[in-house]
Order: C-alpha cells, then sequence, then structure tokens
C-alpha cells in the first residue's frame, strides 16, 4: 500500500525553482532515503509534504487522502512525525517535558508517560531524563528529537539529517534504532551519509536542481553515473 | 511531598494568610489589600497571556474596562442588580477578547503589541466619545445601595475584603490548576518553540485563542469587581496606563509564576503608595522599575525564587 | 468664512502638522528600518526638544531670533545625546531584543516624563516665534467682470507657519541625501539590510545603532523646536506625536521613508481637514482602528515592502 505520494510537486521562491515537478511514491512499511548535492531541495521537497511550506503546484496524497490543504499540525495528527534539520528542542525544559510535549497529543497521564520513558530509553537518554535540554550536548539533542518522534508512534517518520553531528558511536546507535524500527514504520530519511543509507535504506531517491534524477535500491543507486556526477561534478 | 501538594499547600496558604489579615490589619491596609486582591486577579489574567504564553498584550486595560463598564452600564442604565451585571461584565470580556484575539493572532512579536495598543486605545476614546451614556473621564459613581448582593453590602469594608479575597481565591486556583494541566503546558512550549509545537501535531491558534480569552475574560471580570466594590467606574482604567500596570506587576513578581502576578501588584502598589507621599512624579518609581526589571532581573522575584531555590514553584 | 477658503485654511494648517509630523515619524522610522526596534519613547524625545527649546530662548535675552536660533541647534544636539546615552547604556545592554526593548523604552517614556514634570513642572509656556508676520492669501471667486480675487477675513497665515514648512522640506531633503549619498548613509543602509553581514565588512554595528538613535531622537526634537512657537511647550505633548508617528509609519511602512513622508503628508493635511467635519476623538478613534488593521491584514504597510 502506497502510503505517502506526490505528483507534479513543486516550488519555486521568486524565480527559483528549488522543487520541480516531483513525482514521489512511498510503500508503507519502507525505509527511503531521500539525497542529493546541497541545495538540491530535499529540505524543501520534505516541507511541503509535512506542511510548513505551501507548494506553488502538486497534490500530495497520505494513507489514500488528498492532503495539500490541509495545515501543518492536522497532518501531523493523521500519522506523520518530523524531526528538523536544525535542532529545534525546547530548550529550557526538561528532556522528560520535551518528549511528554509529543505524546500527550495522543495519550494522558500513566499512559503517556511510559511512552516518555520507552521513546528515551530506545535513543539511550534514559539517564538525563531530567536534565534540561538546552544542557544536553548537540547529539544528543539530535537523539532527543528523534525521541519525541517515537513518542508520537507516527505511521510515517521523517527524518531531517538526524545524523549530523552525531559520533561514530552515536550514529551506529541511530543505525541499530532504525533496522529495529523498519517494516513496522514507514521512514523518509534525508542523509548525507552514505554509510547510514546503504546500511538502512530499502530504497534511495535522489534529488538535483529540485528534480528526481534516479531512484533505486542503494546499490543501483551507487553505481549511477549521472549520481556520481551530480555528486562529484564532471571532468 | 510531590511538587503538587506542595503547590496546593503553598498556594492555599496565601489564601488563609489573607484570610486570616482581615482580622488584624488595621483600616488603611485593610482597604488596600482588597485593592491589590482584585488587581492582583487582573495581573493573574494578564499572566496567563504574557508570561505562560509569552504573548505582550499592551491593550489589556482594553478587557478591564470591557468588565467594569459592561457592569457598570447595565446598572446605570438597564436597572440590573450586582449580580446580573457581574455576570454582564463577564460575558463583555468574553465577546471582547475573543473579537480581539481573532484580529490580533494574526499577528506576533512587535505587531501584536502595536496591534493590541491601538485597539485599547481605540476602545478609550470610544468610552470618551459616547461620553453621554459612559460620562467620559469623569466616570459616574454605583451608589451604595446598588452595591448590595445578595442581601449583603458591599460598600461595608469587611464584605469588600471578603469579596475581593473570593475573586482573588478563584482566579489563583484556577491559574494553579490551568497551568499544571496539558492546556497550560502546551501554552508554555508555544511560548518557548510555537513552530515545534506545531509540528507536533498541536492547533496552535486554537490554544494561542484559548489562552487570550481566559486571558481577557479573567481580567474583565476583575474589572467588574473592582467596579462593584470601590464604587467608580471611569475612562482611565481604560487608559494606556492600565494596561501597562498589570505588565509592571507581573514583570516584577515573576512572569510565569502563578504567585507573582501578587507579589509584583503588592510591591508595586505599596512602593508608587510610598513616593506619592514625596513627590507627584511617582510614575518615575514606575519607569525606573521597567528599565531595572528589564535589564536585570526578567525573570522577576519569583521568577528568581523559582531558579534559584525552588523549581518546583509552578 | 465660505467653503473653499475653509479647506483651505484647514489645509494649510494641516500642511504646518504634517511638516513637523514628517520630522518625527522620519526618526522612528529611521530608527525601526536600521535597528528593527520600536522606541515608544519617541514622543518624550520630542517633549524634551520642546523644553529644551524653552531653556535655551529663556536663558537667552535679547532678540527672540536669537534665542530661537540657538534653541534650533541646541535642542536637537542634547536630545541627540541622551538619545545615545540611552542606547548605550540600556538598549545595547537588552541585545535590542524587540519584546524587550519595548518594555524598556516605555520605562524611559516615564522616566523623562516625569523627571521633566519635576524640573519643568506642569504648565504649558510659550516660546517666541523668531519672526511673526500675517500674510492674508487670496480666494477666487466669479464676481460680475468674471474671477476675481478677493481676501476672505480668517484666511491666512504666518511668514513663520510658511518657514516651518520649508524648513521641514529642507531637513527632510538633507537626510534624503545623507542616506543615498554619502559614505553614513551607506554604512546605516547596509547595517539595515544585514546586520550579520555588516559586522562581517568591520561596520561597527552598535556605534552606527547609537548614531541611528540618536538622529532619530534628534530630528523628533527638531520638529518640535520648529512647532513650539505655534504650540506650547508642556510635559505631556509627547503623546500625540507618538501615536501620530506611529500611525504614520505603520502607514507607510515600517522602514520605508518615502513612504513615511508621503503618510505624513496624508495623515496630516487629512487630520487637520477630518477635525474640521469630524470631532476630533472620532477621528482619533479611525486613525487607530486604521492603523490596527492595517497591521493585521497588511503588515507591511501600504508602501513597504515584507521584509525577510
Amino acid at each position: 500500500m502506497t502510503l505517502l505520494s506526490t505528483r507534479g510537486l513543486s516550488k519555486h521562491f521568486a524565480g527559483l525553482r528549488a522543487v520541480e515537478n516531483v513525482d514521489f511514491d512511498l510503500p508503507e512499511g519502507e525505509v527511503r532515503a531521500l539525497i542529493g548535492p546541497n541545495g538540491a531541495g530535499k529540505t524543501t521537497l520534505v516541507g511541503m509534504i509535512c506542511g510548513r511550506i505551501t507548494p506553488s503546484a502538486g497534490r500530495i496524497a497520505f494513507d489514500r487522502a488528498d492532503i495539500t490543504a490541509l495545515p501543518a499540525h492536522r497532518r501531523i495528527r493523521r500519522g506523520m512525525a518530523y524531526t528538523f534539520q536544525i535542532t529545534s528542542v525546547f530548550a529550557r525544559l526538561p528532556a522528560r517535558e520535551n518528549v511528554a510535549l509529543a505524546a500527550r497529543r495522543r495519550l494522558r497521564g500513566a499512559e503517556a508517560d511510559a511512552v516518555v520513558h520507552e521513546a528515551l530509553d530506545r535513543v539511550g537518554l534514559l539517564d538525563r531524563i531530567d536534565q534540561e535540554a538546552g544542557d544536553l550536548s548537540y547529539g544528543h539533542q539530535r537523539l532527543l528529537e528523534i525521541a519525541m518522534g517515537l513518542a508520537q508512534a507516527p505511521r510515517l517518520l521523517i527524518l531531517d539529517e538526524p545524523t549530523q553531528g552525531l559520533s561514530e558511536s552515536e550514529i551506529a546507535g541511530f543505525t541499530a534504532l532504525l533496522r529495529d524500527l523498519a517494516g513496522r514504520t514507514t521512514v523518509l530519511l534525508i542523509e548525507h551519509n552514505m554509510s547510514v543509507v546503504m546500511e538502512t535504506a530499502d530504497r534511495v531517491t535522489v534529488l538535483d536542481y529540485g528534480a528526481v534524477l534516479a531512484e533505486g535500491t542503494p546499490a543501483e543507486i551507487h553505481e549511477n553515473a549521472a549520481v556520481q556526477a551530480a555528486y562529484l561534478g564532471t571532468g | 511531598m510531590s511538587a503538587t501538594r506542595r503547590s496546593l499547600a503553598l498556594h492555599g496558604g496565601l489564601i488563609a494568610l489573607l484570610f486570616a489579615l482581615q482580622f488584624v490589619l488595621p483600616d488603611y491596609h485593610h482597604g488596600n489589600l482588597a485593592r491589590i486582591m482584585v488587581l492582583a486577579s487582573y495581573a493573574v489574567g494578564y499572566n496567563i497571556l504574557f508570561g505562560y504564553t509569552g504573548l505582550l498584550s499592551l491593550g489589556h486595560a482594553l478587557f478591564f474596562a470591557a468588565g467594569m463598564y459592561g457592569m457598570g452600564l447595565t446598572i446605570q442604565h438597564l436597572g440590573f442588580t450586582p449580580a446580573p451585571a457581574l455576570v454582564a461584565g463577564l460575558v463583555t470580556g468574553i465577546v471582547v477578547s475573543a473579537g480581539l484575539a481573532l484580529l490580533a493572532l494574526r499577528t506576533s512579536g512587535v505587531a501584536f503589541m502595536i496591534v493590541t495598543l491601538m485597539f485599547a486605545q481605540a476602545g478609550y476614546l470610544t468610552i470618551l466619545y459616547f461620553g453621554e451614556y459612559t460620562r467620559g473621564d469623569e466616570g459616574f459613581v454605583i451608589q451604595q445601595a446598588e452595591r448590595v448582593l445578595w442581601g449583603i453590602d458591599l460598600s461595608d469594608p469587611t464584605n469588600r475584603y471578603f469579596a475581593a479575597l473570593i475573586l482573588f481565591a478563584i482566579c489563583l486556583m484556577a491559574c494553579l490548576h490551568l497551568v499544571q494541566r496539558p492546556f497550560g503546558k502546551t501554552l508554555v512550549a508555544i511560548r518557548e518553540n510555537e513552530e515545534r509545537v506545531r509540528m507536533l501535531g498541536y492547533d496552535t491558534f486554537a490554544h494561542k485563542l484559548g489562552a487570550m480569552i481566559v486571558s481577557g475574560t479573567i481580567s474583565a471580570t476583575a474589572g467588574a469587581v473592582y467596579g462593584l466594590l470601590f464604587g467608580y467606574v471611569g475612562a482611565s482604567f481604560a487608559s494606556v496606563q492600565y494596561s501597562i500596570f498589570p505588565l509592571l506587576w507581573v514583570l516584577l513578581g515573576g512572569a510565569g509564576t502563578v504567585l507573582g502576578p501578587f507579589i509584583g501588584t503588592l510591591f508595586m502598589f505599596y512602593l508608587i503608595d510610598f513616593s506619592s507621599g514625596i513627590t507627584t512624579a511617582y510614575m518615575l518609581i514606575a519607569g525606573v522599575a521597567l528599565v531595572v526589571l528589564t535589564l536585570f532581573a526578567p525573570q522577576g522575584l519569583t521568577g528568581e525564587l523559582r531558579r534559584r531555590l525552588w523549581r518546583w514553584l509552578p | 468664512m465660505d467653503f473653499g477658503p475653509y479647506i483651505l485654511l484647514a489645509s494649510l494648517e494641516g500642511a504646518v502638522t504634517a511638516a513637523v509630523l514628517a520630522l518625527t515619524a522620519v526618526g522612528l522610522s529611521l530608527v525601526f528600518g536600521v535597528m528593527r526596534v520600536v522606541n515608544i519613547a519617541h514622543g518624550e524625545f520630542f517633549m524634551l526638544g520642546a523644553v529644551i527649546a524653552w531653556w535655551v530662548a529663556q536663558s537667552m535675552g535679547g532678540h527672540p531670533a536669537v534665542g530661537f536660533a540657538a534653541a534650533l541647534v541646541i535642542a536637537p544636539l542634547a536630545v541627540a545625546a541622551i538619545a545615545v546615552a540611552a542606547d548605550m547604556t540600556i538598549l545595547k545592554r537588552l541585545d535590542y531584543d524587540p519584546e524587550r526593548t519595548i518594555v524598556a523604552t516605555i520605562g524611559l517614556l516615564y522616566i523623562i516624563q516625569q523627571v521633566t514634570l519635576m524640573t519643568y513642572g506642569p504648565d504649558a509656556r510659550p516660546v517666541e516665534a523668531p519672526f511673526d508676520t500675517r500674510l492674508a492669501i487670496p480666494w477666487i471667486e466669479r464676481g460680475e467682470g468674471g474671477w476675481q480675487l478677493y481676501w476672505p477675513w480668517g484666511l491666512g497665515t504666518t511668514s513663520y507657519k510658511l518657514a516651518v514648512i520649508g524648513a521641514a522640506v529642507a531637513v527632510l531633503i538633507g537626510v534624503w541625501l545623507l542616506m543615498s549619498r554619502t559614505r553614513i548613509g551607506l554604512v546605516m543602509r547596509a547595517t539595515q539590510m544585514d546586520r550579520d553581514m555588516a559586522l562581517a565588512f568591520a561596520i561597527p554595528v552598535e556605534k552606527v545603532y547609537a548614531l541611528v538613535f540618536g538622529l532619530g531622537a534628534g530630528l523628533a526634537a527638531l520638529g518640535a523646536v520648529l512647532i513650539v512657537p505655534i504650540q506650547q511647550a508642556h510635559y505631556l505633548m509627547g503623546a500625540d506625536p507618538l501615536l501620530l508617528s506611529f500611525i504614520v509609519v505603520i502607514i507607510g511602512g515600517l522602514g520605508s521613508l518615502p513612504g513615511t513622508v508621503l503618510a505624513a503628508v496624508f495623515i496630516g493635511l487629512s487630520d487637520g481637514i477630518i477635525s474640521v467635519f469630524f470631532s476630533p476623538t472620532l477621528a482619533k478613534i479611525l486613525a487607530t482602528l486604521l492603523v490596527g488593521m492595517v497591521l493585521v491584514f497588511r503588515p507591511q504597510g501600504l508602501f513597504g515592502s515584507r521584509t525577510a
């Protein structure tokens, strides 16, 4: 079953074509990596999918329903979760409250508390549950973001460069987490770290200059000459 | 003792203390404290929007006056008795705050401050313009005979004190309850990072709208009670000064704390009381206080207390 | 007086108001445009200009023109100095955070206002104009012999009022030249456009801010000195100019200088004309509602462009 699909999705900013006519299908349960050089339009595309950015043209369907006109918070309610590219936690609140806010939209009281504990445990932050989020290291803040995503028990988890700034061991932990989620949660992952992509993604979509350049398994994309050229330049 | 029980004990204790003071205070301070409790209720209302939701309004006098005039005009021109008049004040508050919220919440930050300031000014000028009914700047007195609520004469100092205490207790406890519930916690999160809250699936507009209506209605109720207890309704309560006061009280006492508004109102009231004895330019104190607070202690008295000692303070 | 001459008179009076309003509003607009802060104490800088002008004229004896000329130079400079001091001690420490700045400038408003009350007192005091010749203005009317000029009684202005309009125009042109032709103006515009870039180019942003804040206050004070022979100096006289400049800057577009001037002319003239037909209170109600509505539905004002 296709969980998420876009047709002709485009975004123009005063002369700049950030995203151009993207047709995108994401089957349920798949881990899809979205890669491309800097400025390829990945965050813009994802921004349109989760509702932060209004498209210039095109349609988006989630769970077989057209959500193009739906405001962001409603899309989240339908089962999307989004982690920010630039870490956006509640710095002055404890880690516990950060995740609780994510959980409380669906659950109350003891149930919410249980989910908070579980989410923090899965990302390895349970021992820092009462620490102020702003005091956490950058890597831990990114893990907190992921915990907030998990606490929502989403159908589609959108991760925007989740391993950026993480140490090697933290990346390994993240990869394990992702493999754990695979199958149960659909994941759309914007990543620059190719080894993470190779290890976790079922399929890869490559964006370049706002359009889909290639799509396939990690191995296929790895071999694709056009993709190599886009990343490394020609000649 | 759990944090919730501790808060309840502390806040309940304050109410009990205020109740006990009624019997020992000399007349002058007795009257002052009644006034302070009603004004502190206004500040509690303001704090919900400013301290907890993070929206700085410069036009709350509009709500205070809406309640006051809703109450006063119905007594004066429609012959209402106190109880329905208070309800009229409350309802006016709900309507005006909902109306302003729907407009002002389309803006944020500096624009929000100016929009609220402008509409409050327009409200003040409208009261002056319709002076035929409102008696404008001069205002009108509500006679003693009209201030008898269910057989209790509210102009009597003891009754007045208890009425003020009841209002304050309700507002304080309502605020305490609100901030410990999910709705209140979401408001705090909106203050901290609204975009993040939106992307967690919350309808932030609806939350801000709710916060503004609750804030405005509490402020309006305080205005209605103030007019009824002290027997006077005047345009000065709709002026910019009465929009700046709750900001000042809350900043001083501690924005985002439940007790802060009361502490701030109490402190500032006596500070100005003290300085008006010395000079006619007592608002100078308010000016200096605003600058000093915003420079060095934006957390306010209770806020600093919470930051350094009692982290569980709501 | 007939309708035609009446409107002309109202327009002339309105032009004087517009001239002074333009100066005051441009000061506020500059501060917002470059520093991105709203100065609620702006009206008090205006008032200080008038009050200091009175002090200066008072201390100098002799012909009123001497006192006035001295005031014209001293008052704006003194007020600018006070503003620079306020910027360096208060605003800089707040890191120009928009909301905290508004609260701090409200405090500053009370401080300035009340200190003036304590020293200058609650009375309104006049300052004599340097020259004040009455000029009658003609109106045309169809008579027996065709179109004829006649001088309606009451239709006139003074040489001083015309001079005020002229002076304001001259100063505004000066400000425009400063912003667009000089290096300092370039530095100010660069800081306005992109503060971080300006810092990267070793532009002393904080000094620029102090300069701009002082310039904004000085312009308001200058406007006040020009108007004080017509209106008297009073410690509460800052409230109306503050509200009016706000209206002008918001409608004209925050940070847009031509928009501000146009809006000032429009509002200054219409304030005069509307007050003829409607009560001043109603005019003010409409004006404040207009500002509120513009901010809600068209925040860039009528001329400004959407800033990032």
